[in-house]
Protein backbone atom coordinates (compact mmCIF):
# COMPACT_ATOMS: atom_id res chain seq x y z
CA UNK A 1 0.00 0.00 0.00
CA UNK A 2 2.52 2.44 0.86
CA UNK A 3 4.37 3.70 -2.23
CA UNK A 4 7.71 4.59 -0.19
CA UNK A 5 10.17 1.82 -1.13
CA UNK A 6 12.35 1.83 1.42
CA UNK A 7 11.42 3.40 4.88
CA UNK A 8 12.50 6.79 6.53
CA UNK A 9 14.68 4.80 9.17
CA UNK A 10 16.52 2.73 6.47
CA UNK A 11 17.51 5.82 4.26
CA UNK A 12 18.83 7.48 7.09
CA UNK A 13 20.84 3.96 7.93
CA UNK A 14 21.76 3.88 4.51
CA UNK A 15 23.06 7.84 4.37
CA UNK A 16 25.37 7.10 7.71
CA UNK A 17 26.98 3.91 5.93
CA UNK A 18 27.63 6.10 3.28
CA UNK A 19 29.08 8.87 5.46
CA UNK A 20 31.01 6.34 7.32
CA UNK A 21 32.76 4.91 4.96
CA UNK A 22 33.90 7.97 3.14
CA UNK A 23 35.35 9.07 6.31
CA UNK A 24 37.03 5.96 7.53
CA UNK A 25 37.78 3.24 4.57
CA UNK A 26 40.50 3.56 2.16
CA UNK A 27 38.17 3.42 -1.22
CA UNK A 28 38.90 3.47 -4.35
CA UNK A 29 38.50 7.02 -6.30
CA UNK A 30 35.79 6.04 -7.99
CA UNK A 31 33.56 4.20 -5.28
CA UNK A 32 33.97 7.22 -3.36
CA UNK A 33 32.41 9.28 -5.67
CA UNK A 34 29.57 6.78 -6.36
CA UNK A 35 28.96 6.71 -2.57
CA UNK A 36 29.27 10.45 -2.55
CA UNK A 37 26.44 11.00 -5.41
CA UNK A 38 24.18 8.11 -3.86
CA UNK A 39 24.45 10.02 -0.45
CA UNK A 40 23.28 13.23 -2.38
CA UNK A 41 20.65 11.52 -3.75
CA UNK A 42 19.44 9.93 -0.52
CA UNK A 43 19.95 13.20 1.03
CA UNK A 44 17.35 15.05 -1.23
CA UNK A 45 15.23 11.80 -1.54
CA UNK A 46 14.74 12.18 2.39
CA UNK A 47 14.98 16.40 2.25
CA UNK A 48 11.74 15.73 0.10
CA UNK A 49 10.21 13.98 2.29
CA UNK A 50 10.40 16.41 5.03
CA UNK A 51 9.26 18.49 2.67
CA UNK A 52 5.71 16.94 2.25
CA UNK A 53 3.00 18.93 3.98
CA UNK A 54 -0.27 17.37 3.13
CA UNK A 55 -0.95 14.85 5.99
CA UNK A 56 -3.06 12.09 3.93
CA UNK A 57 -6.62 10.73 6.75
CA UNK A 58 -7.92 8.14 6.13
CA UNK A 59 -11.55 6.93 7.36
CA UNK A 60 -11.82 2.64 7.87
CA UNK A 61 -14.79 1.32 6.98
CA UNK A 62 -15.68 -1.91 7.22
CA UNK A 63 -17.71 -3.79 4.38
CA UNK A 64 -20.67 -5.88 5.18
CA UNK A 65 -18.27 -9.11 4.60
CA UNK A 66 -15.66 -8.19 7.26
CA UNK A 67 -13.39 -6.34 4.56
CA UNK A 68 -11.97 -3.16 5.54
CA UNK A 69 -11.60 -0.42 3.24
CA UNK A 70 -10.16 3.41 3.60
CA UNK A 71 -11.11 5.97 2.25
CA UNK A 72 -10.11 9.89 2.15
CA UNK A 73 -11.49 11.73 5.18
CA UNK A 74 -13.14 15.01 4.23
CA UNK A 75 -11.69 17.90 6.38
CA UNK B 1 -52.74 -13.63 56.65
CA UNK B 2 -52.88 -11.79 53.24
CA UNK B 3 -55.17 -9.03 53.90
CA UNK B 4 -52.88 -8.71 57.37
CA UNK B 5 -49.57 -7.96 55.29
CA UNK B 6 -51.18 -5.71 52.66
CA UNK B 7 -52.68 -3.75 54.56
CA UNK B 8 -49.25 -3.54 56.64
CA UNK B 9 -47.79 -2.77 53.30
CA UNK B 10 -50.27 -0.10 52.84
CA UNK B 11 -49.49 1.29 55.92
CA UNK B 12 -45.94 1.70 55.73
CA UNK B 13 -45.67 3.00 51.82
CA UNK B 14 -48.56 5.52 53.03
CA UNK B 15 -46.27 6.36 55.82
CA UNK B 16 -43.22 7.25 54.04
CA UNK B 17 -41.79 8.72 51.30
CA UNK B 18 -38.83 8.40 49.13
CA UNK B 19 -36.05 9.20 51.62
CA UNK B 20 -32.43 9.13 51.65
CA UNK B 21 -30.83 6.86 54.27
CA UNK B 22 -27.11 6.24 54.51
CA UNK B 23 -25.36 3.08 56.19
CA UNK B 24 -23.08 0.46 55.09
CA UNK B 25 -23.83 -2.81 52.60
CA UNK B 26 -23.09 -5.98 53.88
CA UNK B 27 -24.69 -9.82 52.64
CA UNK B 28 -24.73 -8.26 48.95
CA UNK B 29 -25.29 -10.63 46.43
CA UNK B 30 -26.16 -9.94 42.75
CA UNK B 31 -28.65 -12.54 41.12
CA UNK B 32 -28.80 -13.91 38.08
CA UNK B 33 -32.16 -11.62 36.93
CA UNK B 34 -29.73 -8.78 37.72
CA UNK B 35 -31.29 -7.62 40.87
CA UNK B 36 -29.31 -6.89 44.20
CA UNK B 37 -30.26 -7.89 47.69
CA UNK B 38 -28.14 -6.75 50.72
CA UNK B 39 -28.89 -5.30 53.85
CA UNK B 40 -28.05 -1.88 55.36
CA UNK B 41 -26.93 -1.14 58.45
CA UNK B 42 -25.24 1.17 60.93
CA UNK B 43 -24.90 1.13 64.87
CA UNK B 44 -28.09 0.78 65.67
CA UNK B 45 -30.39 -0.47 63.00
CA UNK B 46 -30.34 -2.55 59.71
CA UNK B 47 -32.94 -3.27 56.77
CA UNK B 48 -33.26 -5.80 54.23
CA UNK B 49 -32.47 -3.98 50.70
CA UNK B 50 -33.66 -5.00 47.04
CA UNK B 51 -32.28 -2.72 44.10
CA UNK B 52 -34.00 -3.74 40.88
CA UNK B 53 -32.01 -4.19 37.40
CA UNK B 54 -33.73 -1.57 36.10
CA UNK B 55 -32.65 0.64 38.75
CA UNK B 56 -28.35 -0.64 38.92
CA UNK B 57 -27.55 -1.55 35.65
CA UNK B 58 -26.53 2.02 34.65
CA UNK B 59 -24.30 1.84 37.83
CA UNK B 60 -20.96 1.57 36.97
CA UNK B 61 -20.03 -1.77 39.22
CA UNK B 62 -21.72 -2.94 41.99
CA UNK B 63 -20.77 -2.28 45.82
CA UNK B 64 -18.72 -4.43 48.32
CA UNK B 65 -19.80 -5.23 51.53
CA UNK B 66 -18.35 -2.89 54.11
CA UNK B 67 -18.77 0.14 51.59
CA UNK B 68 -20.88 2.92 53.07
CA UNK B 69 -23.67 4.39 50.80
CA UNK B 70 -25.99 6.63 50.26
CA UNK B 71 -29.24 4.92 49.68
CA UNK B 72 -32.76 7.00 48.10
CA UNK B 73 -35.10 4.21 48.93
CA UNK B 74 -38.55 3.98 49.66
CA UNK B 75 -39.80 1.59 52.30
CA UNK B 76 -41.74 -1.15 52.18
CA UNK B 77 -43.30 -4.77 53.27
CA UNK B 78 -42.39 -7.92 51.14
CA UNK B 79 -45.93 -9.73 51.99
CA UNK B 80 -44.70 -12.87 50.97
CA UNK B 81 -41.77 -12.86 54.00
CA UNK B 82 -43.93 -10.70 55.89
CA UNK B 83 -40.30 -8.13 55.70
CA UNK B 84 -39.65 -4.76 55.94
CA UNK B 85 -37.80 -3.68 53.60
CA UNK B 86 -36.63 -0.70 51.21
CA UNK B 87 -36.68 -0.59 47.69
CA UNK B 88 -33.71 1.14 46.55
CA UNK B 89 -33.71 3.71 43.85
CA UNK B 90 -30.75 5.25 43.71
CA UNK B 91 -27.30 4.60 45.23
CA UNK B 92 -24.32 6.92 45.57
CA UNK B 93 -21.08 5.51 47.58
CA UNK B 94 -19.84 8.20 50.28
CA UNK B 95 -16.07 7.08 49.33
CA UNK B 96 -14.49 9.39 46.78
CA UNK B 97 -14.82 7.70 43.65
CA UNK B 98 -17.21 5.35 45.37
CA UNK B 99 -18.29 2.44 42.94
CA UNK B 100 -15.99 3.32 40.00
CA UNK B 101 -13.34 3.43 42.20
CA UNK B 102 -14.03 -0.27 43.67
CA UNK B 103 -14.95 -1.39 40.02
CA UNK B 104 -11.68 -0.04 38.80
CA UNK B 105 -9.74 -1.49 41.30
CA UNK B 106 -11.01 -4.85 40.60
CA UNK B 107 -10.39 -4.78 36.94
CA UNK B 108 -7.04 -3.60 37.76
CA UNK B 109 -6.43 -6.96 39.77
CA UNK B 110 -7.66 -8.82 37.55
CA UNK B 111 -5.41 -7.57 34.52
CA UNK B 112 -2.48 -7.50 36.50
CA UNK B 113 -2.96 -11.36 37.48
CA UNK B 114 -2.94 -11.97 33.84
CA UNK B 115 0.37 -10.06 33.62
CA UNK B 116 -1.18 -7.21 31.48
CA UNK B 117 0.09 -4.83 33.73
CA UNK B 118 4.16 -5.91 33.72
CA UNK B 119 6.23 -3.30 32.57
CA UNK B 120 8.26 -5.51 30.76
CA UNK B 121 4.92 -6.37 27.94
CA UNK B 122 5.92 -2.54 26.54
CA UNK B 123 6.79 -2.25 23.20
CA UNK B 124 8.91 0.45 21.91
CA UNK B 125 7.58 2.97 19.54
CA UNK B 126 9.00 2.84 15.97
CA UNK B 127 11.24 5.92 15.18
CA UNK B 128 9.63 6.73 11.79
CA UNK B 129 5.98 5.31 11.25
CA UNK B 130 4.59 5.61 7.84
CA UNK B 131 0.92 4.55 9.10
CA UNK B 132 -0.79 5.57 12.18
CA UNK B 133 -4.21 4.30 13.04
CA UNK B 134 -6.41 6.43 15.73
CA UNK B 135 -9.29 4.70 17.74
CA UNK B 136 -11.94 7.56 18.56
CA UNK B 137 -14.52 9.61 17.50
CA UNK B 138 -14.55 10.97 14.15
CA UNK B 139 -16.27 14.46 15.52
CA UNK B 140 -14.24 14.64 18.43
CA UNK B 141 -11.03 17.37 19.46
CA UNK B 142 -9.02 14.68 20.00
CA UNK B 143 -8.87 13.34 16.27
CA UNK B 144 -8.25 17.67 15.53
CA UNK B 145 -5.54 17.92 17.45
CA UNK B 146 -3.79 14.90 16.71
CA UNK B 147 -4.02 15.50 13.02
CA UNK B 148 -3.11 19.31 13.75
CA UNK B 149 0.28 17.67 15.30
CA UNK B 150 0.70 15.25 12.96
CA UNK B 151 0.49 18.23 9.89
CA UNK B 152 3.18 20.10 12.02
CA UNK B 153 5.58 17.33 12.76
CA UNK B 154 5.58 14.88 10.45
CA UNK B 155 3.21 14.57 7.76
CA UNK B 156 4.65 12.28 5.17
CA UNK B 157 2.76 9.71 7.74
CA UNK B 158 -0.67 7.96 7.06
CA UNK B 159 -3.24 8.38 9.23
CA UNK B 160 -6.14 5.71 9.39
CA UNK B 161 -9.35 6.84 11.78
CA UNK B 162 -10.59 3.90 13.16
CA UNK B 163 -14.23 5.54 13.85
CA UNK B 164 -15.93 5.08 17.06
CA UNK B 165 -18.50 6.36 19.78
CA UNK B 166 -16.30 7.05 23.09
CA UNK B 167 -19.05 7.42 25.33
CA UNK B 168 -22.35 6.52 26.54
CA UNK B 169 -24.71 3.43 26.05
CA UNK B 170 -22.64 0.93 23.78
CA UNK B 171 -19.25 2.85 23.52
CA UNK B 172 -17.00 -0.54 25.41
CA UNK B 173 -18.48 -2.58 22.65
CA UNK B 174 -17.46 -0.15 20.00
CA UNK B 175 -14.44 0.54 20.49
CA UNK B 176 -13.61 -3.07 21.11
CA UNK B 177 -14.51 -4.19 17.88
CA UNK B 178 -12.37 -0.55 16.30
CA UNK B 179 -9.78 -2.44 17.94
CA UNK B 180 -10.19 -5.54 16.57
CA UNK B 181 -10.23 -3.84 13.03
CA UNK B 182 -7.26 -2.04 13.44
CA UNK B 183 -5.59 -5.04 13.98
CA UNK B 184 -6.80 -5.47 10.59
CA UNK B 185 -4.80 -3.07 9.02
CA UNK B 186 -2.42 -3.77 6.54
CA UNK B 187 0.92 -2.26 7.47
CA UNK B 188 0.19 -0.59 10.30
CA UNK B 189 3.24 0.39 12.98
CA UNK B 190 1.54 2.01 15.29
CA UNK B 191 -1.74 3.35 17.03
CA UNK B 192 -3.38 5.73 19.02
CA UNK B 193 -6.29 5.36 20.87
CA UNK B 194 -8.53 7.86 23.12
CA UNK B 195 -10.66 10.95 23.26
CA UNK B 196 -10.34 14.34 24.40
CA UNK B 197 -11.25 15.33 28.46
CA UNK B 198 -14.50 15.16 29.85
CA UNK B 199 -16.49 14.40 32.91
CA UNK B 200 -15.17 10.94 34.95
CA UNK B 201 -18.87 9.57 33.59
CA UNK B 202 -17.31 10.69 29.66
CA UNK B 203 -13.96 8.99 30.49
CA UNK B 204 -15.66 6.01 31.89
CA UNK B 205 -14.98 3.47 28.58
CA UNK B 206 -11.66 3.63 28.99
CA UNK B 207 -11.60 2.61 32.27
CA UNK B 208 -13.35 -0.59 30.78
CA UNK B 209 -11.56 -4.06 31.64
CA UNK B 210 -13.33 -5.22 28.20
CA UNK B 211 -11.53 -2.21 26.60
CA UNK B 212 -8.19 -2.58 28.40
CA UNK B 213 -7.93 -6.36 27.12
CA UNK B 214 -9.18 -5.03 23.66
CA UNK B 215 -6.05 -2.33 23.81
CA UNK B 216 -3.71 -5.62 25.22
CA UNK B 217 -4.38 -7.39 22.27
CA UNK B 218 -3.45 -4.89 20.20
CA UNK B 219 -0.54 -6.64 17.92
CA UNK B 220 1.35 -2.92 17.05
CA UNK B 221 3.30 -0.49 19.64
CA UNK B 222 0.15 1.54 21.41
CA UNK B 223 -0.48 5.23 22.69
CA UNK B 224 -3.42 5.52 25.40
CA UNK B 225 -4.32 9.09 25.63
CA UNK B 226 -7.35 9.99 27.70
CA UNK B 227 -8.74 13.34 28.70
CA UNK B 228 -6.60 15.62 30.43
CA UNK B 229 -2.94 15.50 32.00
CA UNK B 230 -4.60 14.52 35.45
CA UNK B 231 -6.82 11.61 34.21
CA UNK B 232 -5.28 8.58 34.43
CA UNK B 233 -7.25 5.57 32.78
CA UNK B 234 -7.06 1.97 32.71
CA UNK B 235 -6.48 1.86 29.15
CA UNK B 236 -3.28 4.02 29.76
CA UNK B 237 -1.63 1.53 32.18
CA UNK B 238 -1.89 -0.88 29.73
CA UNK B 239 -0.88 0.34 26.47
CA UNK B 240 2.58 0.57 25.58
CA UNK B 241 2.63 4.44 26.35
CA UNK B 242 0.61 6.30 28.06
CA UNK B 243 0.40 10.09 26.92
CA UNK B 244 -1.26 12.84 28.83
CA UNK B 245 -3.54 14.09 26.21
CA UNK B 246 -4.22 13.48 22.28
CA UNK B 247 -2.03 16.29 21.46
CA UNK B 248 0.94 14.38 22.82
CA UNK B 249 -0.12 11.36 21.56
CA UNK B 250 0.74 12.20 18.78
CA UNK B 251 4.23 13.99 20.09
CA UNK B 252 5.20 10.89 20.71
CA UNK B 253 4.03 9.06 17.78
CA UNK B 254 6.43 10.96 15.35
CA UNK B 255 9.92 12.41 15.30
CA UNK B 256 10.02 16.40 14.89
CA UNK B 257 10.96 16.93 11.17
CA UNK B 258 12.63 20.39 12.26
CA UNK B 259 14.88 18.50 14.51
CA UNK B 260 15.45 15.38 11.62
CA UNK B 261 16.10 18.28 8.81
CA UNK B 262 19.29 19.43 11.42
CA UNK B 263 20.59 15.97 11.26
CA UNK B 264 20.18 15.64 8.00
CA UNK B 265 21.98 18.97 7.55
CA UNK B 266 25.13 17.37 9.92
CA UNK B 267 25.16 14.55 7.62
CA UNK B 268 25.03 16.84 4.72
CA UNK B 269 28.13 18.53 6.19
CA UNK B 270 30.13 14.96 7.03
CA UNK B 271 29.69 13.85 3.43
CA UNK B 272 30.79 16.97 1.70
CA UNK B 273 34.07 16.88 4.11
CA UNK B 274 34.82 13.17 3.74
CA UNK B 275 34.82 13.55 0.08
CA UNK B 276 36.77 16.97 -0.16
CA UNK B 277 39.26 14.74 2.01
CA UNK B 278 39.19 11.80 -0.10
CA UNK B 279 39.45 13.88 -3.25
CA UNK B 280 42.85 15.73 -1.81
CA UNK B 281 41.21 18.62 -3.94
CA UNK B 282 42.72 20.84 -0.77
CA UNK B 283 39.54 23.19 -1.26
CA UNK B 284 39.78 25.45 1.68
CA UNK B 285 37.14 27.36 0.46
CA UNK B 286 34.29 24.53 0.96
CA UNK B 287 35.41 23.61 4.08
CA UNK B 288 34.82 27.21 5.34
CA UNK B 289 31.76 27.49 3.39
CA UNK B 290 30.41 24.53 5.27
CA UNK B 291 31.54 26.31 8.51
CA UNK B 292 29.84 29.22 7.80
CA UNK B 293 27.16 27.29 7.10
CA UNK B 294 27.23 26.18 10.34
CA UNK B 295 26.89 28.70 12.51
CA UNK B 296 24.10 29.96 10.04
CA UNK B 297 22.38 26.81 10.64
CA UNK B 298 22.40 27.58 14.47
CA UNK B 299 20.61 30.94 13.88
CA UNK B 300 18.06 30.13 11.83
CA UNK B 301 16.22 27.09 10.35
CA UNK B 302 14.51 29.03 7.32
CA UNK B 303 17.72 30.27 6.57
CA UNK B 304 19.64 26.54 7.04
CA UNK B 305 17.79 25.31 5.00
CA UNK B 306 18.37 27.71 1.99
CA UNK B 307 21.87 27.62 3.03
CA UNK B 308 22.09 23.89 2.58
CA UNK B 309 20.42 23.85 -0.67
CA UNK B 310 23.51 26.08 -1.92
CA UNK B 311 25.83 23.92 -0.28
CA UNK B 312 24.03 20.13 -2.13
CA UNK B 313 25.21 23.02 -5.11
CA UNK B 314 28.16 23.00 -4.22
CA UNK B 315 28.22 18.93 -3.41
CA UNK B 316 26.71 18.25 -6.87
CA UNK B 317 29.61 20.53 -8.88
CA UNK B 318 32.48 17.35 -7.26
CA UNK B 319 30.10 15.20 -9.34
CA UNK B 320 32.24 12.95 -11.51
CA UNK B 321 30.74 14.65 -14.32
CA UNK B 322 31.31 18.14 -12.72
CA UNK B 323 34.95 16.66 -12.20
CA UNK B 324 35.49 15.59 -16.05
CA UNK B 325 34.39 19.57 -16.61
CA UNK B 326 36.88 20.91 -14.70
CA UNK B 327 39.27 19.21 -16.88
CA UNK B 328 40.06 15.53 -15.77
CA UNK B 329 39.65 12.63 -17.48
CA UNK B 330 38.69 8.86 -16.83
CA UNK B 331 40.85 6.02 -19.11
CA UNK B 332 38.66 2.76 -19.05
CA UNK B 333 39.39 -0.27 -21.53
CA UNK B 334 36.94 -2.11 -23.60
CA UNK B 335 35.24 -3.83 -20.96
CA UNK B 336 34.74 -0.42 -19.14
CA UNK B 337 37.02 -1.01 -16.70
CA UNK B 338 38.67 2.18 -14.88
CA UNK B 339 42.59 1.74 -15.58
CA UNK B 340 43.99 3.53 -12.60
CA UNK B 341 47.91 2.82 -12.94
CA UNK B 342 50.26 2.21 -15.27
CA UNK B 343 50.30 -1.58 -15.24
CA UNK B 344 46.67 -1.21 -16.40
CA UNK B 345 47.73 0.18 -20.13
CA UNK B 346 49.76 -2.45 -21.61
CA UNK B 347 52.27 -1.20 -24.62
CA UNK B 348 50.18 -0.31 -27.30
CA UNK B 349 46.34 -1.54 -25.85
CA UNK B 350 43.63 0.39 -26.94
CA UNK B 351 41.55 2.22 -24.29
CA UNK B 352 38.71 4.82 -24.05
CA UNK B 353 39.09 8.27 -22.22
CA UNK B 354 35.68 10.07 -20.73
CA UNK B 355 35.83 13.75 -21.03
CA UNK B 356 33.28 16.31 -19.96
CA UNK B 357 31.50 15.70 -23.66
CA UNK B 358 32.11 12.48 -24.74
CA UNK B 359 34.67 9.76 -25.58
CA UNK B 360 37.86 9.34 -27.46
CA UNK B 361 39.85 6.58 -28.39
CA UNK B 362 43.40 5.85 -27.50
CA UNK B 363 46.22 4.03 -27.34
CA UNK B 364 49.69 3.68 -24.95
CA UNK B 365 52.55 4.19 -27.31
CA UNK B 366 54.44 0.98 -27.75
CA UNK B 367 58.30 2.92 -27.18
CA UNK B 368 56.72 4.05 -23.80
CA UNK B 369 58.48 3.28 -20.47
Amino acid sequence: MSKKKKSFREELERLETIVRTLEEEDIELDEALQLFEEGVRRLKDARALLEESDLTVKRVLEAADGTLRAKNLDR
Amino acid sequence: MRDVTRRARQLVESGFTLLWVRGEITGFKSYRSGHWYFTLRDAEAQVRCVMWRSDNEHLRGSPEDGAEVFLEARPTLWEEKGEFRLTVRRLVPTAAGGLWQIQLERAKAALARDGLLDPARKRPLPTFPRRIAVVTSVDGAALRDIISVLTRRWPSVELWVVPTRVQGDGAETEICAALERVNRVPDLDLVIVGRGGGSAEDLWAFNSERVARAVAAVRVPTISAVGHETDIALTDLVADVRAPTPSAAAEAAVPDRVSVAGTLDGTALRLARALTTRLDVGDERLARTADRLTSAMVRDVERRRNALERLVGKLDALSPIKVLARGFAVARDDAGRVLRRVADFPPGADFRLTVSDGDVRARRLAGDA
